[in-house]
């Protein structure tokens, strides 16, 4: 392998000029430059023999998993653009991230690089395996990250079972400096696949409303970050209210609700671009947008002299079709992961309950119930369950099947509102605001509903949409 | 376009046009619905709300300013308020939007936008819908009055912007409303 000087500064140059600037109103801040390729390098699972997946995939507590997560290896400390200390520092950070990722679950109990010691790059692929099982580590995770000539970053990351001193999974991509945390993020899933059976779900990105200043004039901007809150953007500057953002299944989009004309109104923003398109010009006030599960369709509510309703619109534009028609508020909509079905919610009955029908807006039917009301339902990426925000006086988080059965609250705070669901339907995020203050901040809780935790934001924040797993 | 409602609206034109005919000034003060006798009494600077985004100055308080409108009628009869999760005009509503009316009647040349709001015990989406739905009942009201729809626009916040700040009933009710605002 022969070494040369990496020019990282060149590429991230490139990328900046690749996003062409254009700004179509005064409100939109500057576009974002979309993310490189992440290649998988290298792929190759252990015997399945001894494989721990048996052993954690029952219904016992995995809280005490203990997985020792020391820092990655560098097979030479070089400069990157990743990190101003070089790769060694860097796979420091990269351990410290995946620790992160997988300590807020539950499931694990992470130990971080911070309080390991440090294995040396040949140890990566020959674990030491007397110094971590003298630690009480039922798992190891080693890996390495070496900067290429051409300044992309090679990490390599491997799971070990401690017990058995056997390699459970190894994996490996190449990633532009700018993305070092997607290698995190897909190595996290890696263990957090390998080990619990689910699918993955850490190298996502969520799409919310960052919100500002009083009560009574709260400045609401659209915002997107990592799964983790790293790499925060602000896409909007704040001079007009944005609500409700959907990321596009493919990332390149966002839809919103922005009173940028002073009246409220969805909206196509092209994160690459930062060109945003009005998606249904028909004069009337439009709200709750929602892409198709395959990214061709748009789902939007329209109020007409009052009357909300259900429409759909191909996403590249044409004909709306109606698929609500009762009086009163039929709003939002969230198709079955097969784009067959879609739950929404109307005050047909009387108040906000949950209905299925078919794409095409037939079969219309309440599927709830039970007491209280039904709104934001939220078809899991699964399947199997709808999450929605349950008014009881307060609001709560709460799941049910998709024939609105088996009811299960979630959360307990004073208004839990919006759901949505990780990636892969084990985890719900949501808003929570604050009696009084009015202050909000987002949410996670799985669906046992034991384990909640906050996901730190630059200032407050409401509206969470989560996207799906990245390529 | 269809009138959202069936109840409120059609049934009591008739009775709301008998009144109108009484309008008086001495009529109109003795009707003048307040909020609810349970809330604080509104600061006035705080009535216009803060998406006019030209606010009048008292210099040029003539017709078709918002301070000639609730130097008028009272400011407390630019705006309208409903029962939780409710859209229809009742018999304060009335007589309030009756005022407006009157008012309208008078400047034929102005135009107002209804701002439609709801309290913060609803999720945001369904606010929005239903803060256009009050804003609709208001201007059908209007409507049912004489009043030409062209002159009348409306606009959703849903619950991003309260008037009353505090997490309880009687902030609620102040922010369950359908506020008039003249169009410059």
């Amino acid at each position: 392998m022969k070494f040369t000087l990496p020019r990282p500064l060149t590429l991230l140059t490139l990328a900046l000029l690749a996003a062409p600037a254009a700004a179509q109103n005064e409100d939109l801040g500057e576009p974002v430059g979309e993310g490189g390729a992440v290649e998988t390098v290298f792929e190759e699972t252990a015997s399945e023999e001894g494989g721990l997946t048996g052993s954690v995939t029952d219904e016992s507590d995995w809280d005490d998993l203990g997985i020792a997560i020391p820092a990655f290896a560098t097979e030479r400390d070089r400069q990157t653009a990743a990190n101003a200390d070089g790769t060694a520092a860097l796979g420091q950070e990269i351990a410290r991230v995946i620790t992160a990722n997988l300590r807020n679950n539950g499931i694990f109990k992470p130990t971080g690089p911070d309080a390991l010691p440090k294995p040396s790059f040949p140890q990566i692929r020959a674990p030491s395996w007397g110094s971590w099982s003298g630690r009480g580590a039922e798992m190891l995770v080693h890996g390495f990250v070496n900067a290429g000539a051409d300044g992309q970053l090679t990490v390599g990351c491997y799971l070990y079972d401690v017990a058995l001193q056997d390699e459970l999974e190894r994996k490996g991509w190449v990633v532009r400096p700018a993305d070092w945390r997607r290698a995190a993020h897909k190595c996290s899933d890696l263990i957090y696949a390998r080990l619990t059976g689910e699918s993955p779900f850490f190298d996502s990105r969520i799409a919310y409303i960052a919100e500002t200043g009083p009560k009574d004039n709260r400045v609401k901007r659209l915002a997107i970050m990592d799964s983790d809150g790293a790499n925060h953007r602000f896409l909007t500057l704040g001079s007009a209210t944005a609500l409700t953002p959907r990321y596009s299944p493919d990332y390149k989009q966002l839809l919103y609700l922005s009173y940028v004309d002073g009246n409220p109104r969805i909206y196509v923003y092209d994160i690459g671009t930062g060109k945003q398109t009005l998606v249904a010009d028909t004069g009337n006030p439009t709200f709750a947008p929602r892409w198709s599960p395959d990214g061709r369709s748009i789902l939007y509510s329209m109020a007409v002299g009052g009357n909300t309703d259900v429409y759909r619109v191909p996403a590249n534009g044409g004909r709306s079709v109606r698929l609500t028609n009762t009086p009163g508020i039929d709003i939002g909509g969230s198709y079955s992961p097969d784009g067959r079905q879609i739950v929404f919610e109307s005050d047909r009955s009387g108040s906000q309950q949950c209905y299925v029908m078919d794409a095409d807006g037939s079969n219309q039917r309440r599927i709830t119930f039970f007491g209280g009301r039904c709104a934001t339902p939220e078809w899991s990426p699964r399947g199997d369950q709808i999450a929605f925000t349950r008014i009881a006086g307060d609001f709560n988080i709460a799941v049910m099947t998709p024939a609105g059965r088996n009811l299960r609250v979630l959360t307990n705070g004073w208004q839990d509102e919006a759901p949505t669901w990780a990636p892969n339907g084990r985890i719900i995020q949501f808003f929570r605001t604050a009696r009084n203050s009015g202050r909000s901040g987002l949410h996670q809780v799985d669906l046992t509903g034991r384990n909640e935790r906050r996901l730190r934001t630059p200032v407050d924040a409401s509206d969470p949409a989560w996207g799906p797993i990245r390529d | 376009m269809t009138i959202p409602t069936n109840d409120t609206t059609g049934r009591s034109s008739s009775k709301i046009a008998a009144i109108a005919l009484l309008s008086s000034a001495s009529v109109l003060a003795a009707c003048a619905k307040e909020a609810p006798e349970d809330l604080p009494p509104t600061p006035a600077a705080t009535v216009a709300p803060a998406t006019t985004s030209t606010a009048p100055t008292a210099s040029v308080a003539g017709p078709g300013t918002q301070a000639h409108f609730e130097s008028t009628i009272g400011a407390s009869n630019t705006v309208v308020y409903f029962d939780t999760d409710r859209f229809n005009i009742d018999s304060q509503d009335a007589t309030v939007l009756q005022t407006q009316a009157q008012y309208l009647g008078q400047y034929s040349q102005v135009r107002i936008t209804i701002e439609g709001h709801a309290d913060e015990r609803g999720t945001r989406e369904y606010n929005l819908a239903l803060g256009e739905r009050r804003a609709n009942s208001a201007k059908n009201y209007l409507v049912s009055l004489g009043i030409p729809a062209s002159r009348i626009t409306t606009v959703s916040f849903g619950k991003e912007r309260p008037i009353a700040l505090g997490s309880n009933e009687s902030a609620w009710a102040q922010n369950r409303r359908a506020a008039s605002i003249v169009i410059n």
